[in-house]
């Protein structure tokens, strides 16, 4: 392809070829100009990621402050454990229904189309419904595990997605070989398809995490803001990105908010590239 | 007759392959030239080198010279090139656009955008591609639709558009039923008053029924060219009969 | 005696198989049930609302004053709208011309490495795009534009937004260029194509149902997204008079309120969530229909 695009700039004033015409010409200046605008829109996209990476590095890293993020980063624990405890079982389980069960009927297609509407909500909505169903009608008020609860439905297509996906690339064959050798289905799906599925299921995970770190919306309206390390499950506790939104909307001390956006861009960095480590395991 | 293609000393690789050793070939105009010999043996790869297609292998090394009308076609603008060398391919390929967005695309392209130019090219080509009767009352529909025969026939109506001297043709009917190959063998006989044709093909009676000449390949090597008829009654190589004989390949 | 020992193994065998089957079911089921408990809790919570106002008033009404319980989102409506039409624009062309430099001009090795580059643009949490937007775009807008309210303003919003989505449609339409059977492209270079005219007048046309689905998704995030909002909008509930005017978005204002709103209020925020729960689903649902059509085609 390359090699294509070289080829021709040498070539193109070559007056010897026959049929080349004005066209050629004006054609040859217009491609560049789409090339050069097809260039700025691609560095527009990777400026604007290292100008957003850079800054808050740059800016942040000289005022993290552990002691000050130690709440935050207990809670946001907390979220993913609560999340993930929840949501990893069923998204497991509703996945093995789908790909190894169901059989192409009427329910595995509302159930494609819930989990299709599920990823599509906003997660502002997920804290709408927190908000009304755990906080308000379960009264459990603002706490933890109503965070939890809500952010454990958010990922919980993901979850199902990947699950699937990690399902699909394990080949018939060994089904066929498991069941050959006598093994029931439920044996052959704990023993052979789930432990050849893990890292497929883990990048699900890591997503997942992700977006349970970065999610602000649905927790702030459901696991509230008090600032402190809960002791229970039913405590309120604010997460490192709650945290960084109530420090940026105050804006009372803006060397917290950039120590706090560090640390949590930090975090995420992390999981990206932990999910790019089990991708390439993956492959091998 | 005039030569129009002229291939000296043509060595082609792709990485540490070597697909082509040393090939020398005159290419007359109008006239029909017919590849053949068996899978691996080069002749795709040198149909595509002649108007570069190659250049879209990723690791590919071309040696020695090519010559369209007197001029080295590596120095030349492949786009021109393939302006004027079209190209038809096994399986047929319309774009999933309508019939006659299909046939236009190569007009357009070269910046034609009369409406009336446009539908005169459009109905001369389809014409001149036999298929004309067949598709004018669904101009507008799309070109994926037809049949597998009719779709290859829409192709070479597509590069004939172009206007091209020579059209080459990789085993055009390999994927087509027997009716369809029958049709696109009649419509090459009726091609060749006006373009030099140059044809790949597996098939010996296809060869037989439709070239003018023969070239024979194997492992990378031109081993014989010559005369249809002469070639098929009386080959001058031994490996040239075993094969046309059917002992290999 | 065995063979009663055997049968009795094989029935306790095929029971916990049905069992599982009954458990991995209900773990399926419950996706359905969370998305119709969602749907069915927020119209539950916000259509009581509608007999206070009706939903024409709701809908089109022009002030929010919560005070004096008058509750009118047609600015908000305005702003989510204009808001997301804006980062979709942007989005859309930075969005395809990136997908098709990775795609089809760089070589493999740079082109995997900006790929997995964008990955990265994606998991950067919202917030962190408003904390950004508010710390540089905004003061950016404030020195070059001016505006009433120190740069908060609906071209914030939408500079933001369109950043936030673009790795949706890059991606998506990443996947669908790829996808485009080579067959095309050796046509188009048979007939004289350059790579550019192939690329605009073929594979773009080819690819066409999955980059609207990118660009539609990217549509639901903008749509949906809050917190990197409120940070950069300015969040004033009044139609917006230009592209410098703050703005509050229909997301925003549930968030903003709901921790301090109680009795016709709340319920009115509530309703802004059934108002833009119908939107999102709408969008969803005419998606699969318009990829359906598509397809067939």
């Amino acid at each position: 392809m390359n090699n294509e695009i070289v080829l021709e700039n040498k070539t193109f004033t070559d007056v010897t070829a026959p049929k080349i015409n004005k066209l050629t010409s004006s054609r040859n200046l217009k491609e560049k100009f789409i090339y050069g605008f097809l260039g700025v829109c691609t560095i527009l996209t990777v400026g604007f990621l290292f100008w957003l990476i850079g800054y808050i590095l740059i800016n942040g890293i000289s005022h993290i402050n552990l002691e000050l993020l130690i709440a935050p980063i207990v809670t946001t624990i907390y979220m993913v454990l609560i999340g993930l405890g929840i949501s990893v079982p069923i998204g497991i389980g509703a996945a093995i229904y789908l790909q190894e069960y169901a059989t192409d009927g009427r329910f595995v297609k509302i159930i494609r189309f819930a989990t299709e509407c599920l990823s599509a909500v906003p997660s502002i909505l997920f804290g709408l419904f927190g908000m009304l169903m755990f906080v308000t009608a379960l009264n459990m008020s603002w706490c933890l595990l109503s965070g939890g609860l809500t952010v454990a439905i958010m990922i919980l297509p993901t979850i199902v997605k990947t699950t699937e996906e990690a399902l699909k690339t394990v080949p018939i064959s060994y089904r066929e070989a498991s069941l050959a050798l006598g093994a029931t289905k439920i044996g052959t799906i704990v023993k052979v398809i789930l432990p050849s599925s893990i890292p497929g299921i883990l990048t699900g995970v890591v997503l997942s995490i992700g977006r349970i770190v970065g999610e602000t919306a649905a927790i702030y309206l459901t696991a509230g803001t008090v600032f402190g390390i809960p002791n229970t499950v039913m405590n309120s506790g604010r997460t490192l990105s709650v945290h960084l939104y109530i420090l940026a909307k105050e804006g009372v001390s803006l060397s917290e908010a950039y120590g706090t956006a560090v640390v949590l861009l930090i975090v995420i960095l992390g999981l990206n590239f932990l999910s790019y480590y089990i991708a390439s395991k993956m492959k091998k | 007759m005039s030569t129009i293609i002229s291939i000296k000393d043509l060595h082609f690789y792709y990485g540490d392959f070597k697909a082509l050793k040393g090939i020398n070939l005159d290419i007359f105009e109008t006239e029909v030239l017919a590849f053949i010999g068996p899978s691996g043996c080069g002749k795709s790869t040198l149909l595509r080198i002649l108007n570069r297609m190659s250049d879209l292998a990723p690791d590919n090394k071309v040696e020695g010279s090519i010559t369209y009308k007197g001029h080295d076609i590596f120095s030349y603008d492949a786009i021109e090139l393939r302006k004027n060398v079209g190209m038809v391919f096994q399986k047929p390929n319309p774009f999933p656009m309508s019939i006659y967005d299909n046939i236009a695309y190569g007009p357009r392209m070269q910046g034609i955008k009369n409406k009336g130019a446009l539908d005169e090219i459009v109905e001369t080509s389809l014409k001149s591609a036999a298929i004309w009767d067949e598709v004018k009352d669904k101009l507008k529909k799309s070109a994926v639709g037809v049949s597998g025969g009719q779709q290859q026939r829409l192709c070479i109506a597509r590069s004939i558009a172009m206007n091209p001297e020579v059209l080459l043709m990789d085993e055009p009917t390999s994927a087509l039923d027997p009716i369809s190959t029958l049709k696109i063998e009649d419509l090459i006989n009726e091609l060749k008053q006006k373009y030099t044709i140059i044809i790949v093909t597996h098939n010996m009676q296809q060869a037989a029924r439709v070239s003018d000449r023969t070239a024979f390949f194997l492992l990378g090597d031109l081993v014989e060219v010559g005369k249809t008829d002469d070639m098929f009654s009386n080959p001058q190589k031994k490996k040239t009969e075993e094969y046309i004989t059917g002992r290999f390949g | 005696m065995q063979n009663c020992n055997k049968t009795k193994h094989v029935w306790k065998k095929v029971n916990s198989e049905t069992l599982m089957k009954s458990v991995f079911w209900s773990c399926a089921a419950l996706t359905v049930i969370s998305i119709t408990f969602i749907g069915g809790f927020i119209l539950f919570n916000g259509l009581p609302f509608f007999a206070h106002t009706n939903i024409i008033d709701f809908l089109l009404g022009e002030y929010w004053m919560p005070s004096g319980e008058i509750f009118g989102i047609f600015p908000m409506l305005v702003a989510s709208f204009c808001g997301t039409l804006g980062a979709v624009v942007i989005g859309v062309v930075i969005g395809i011309s990136t997908a098709i430099v990775i795609t089809q001009i760089l070589p493999e090795k740079p082109a995997n490495i900006l790929s997995k580059t964008i990955d990265l643009l994606a998991g950067i949490p919202s917030v962190i795009y408003g904390f950004f937007g508010l710390m540089v775009i905004v003061p950016l807008i404030k020195k070059y534009f001016g505006g009433i309210s120190g740069g908060l303003s609906l071209l914030a919003v939408i500079i933001i937004l369109s950043f936030m989505i673009l790795p949706t449609i890059i991606r998506m339409t990443e996947v669908s260029l790829k996808a485009v059977p080579n067959e095309f492209k050796e046509a188009a270079y048979a007939l004289g194509a350059t790579p550019l005219q192939y690329i605009f007048k073929v594979q773009l046309r080819a690819a066409k149902s999955g980059i609207i689905t990118g660009v539609i998704l990217g549509i639901g995030r903008a749509l949906g997204e809050t917190m990197a909002v409120m940070l950069v909008a300015g969040n004033s509930p009044l139609i917006p008079e230009s592209i410098l005017s703050p703005v509050r978005t229909v997301t925003a204002n549930i968030a903003m309120e709901m921790g301090y709103a109680s009795g016709v209020h709340q319920q009115a925020l509530f309703a802004t969530g059934v108002v833009l729960f119908v939107i999102i689903i709408s969008i969803n649902v005419g998606m699969q229909f318009l990829i359906r059509r598509l397809e067939r085609s």
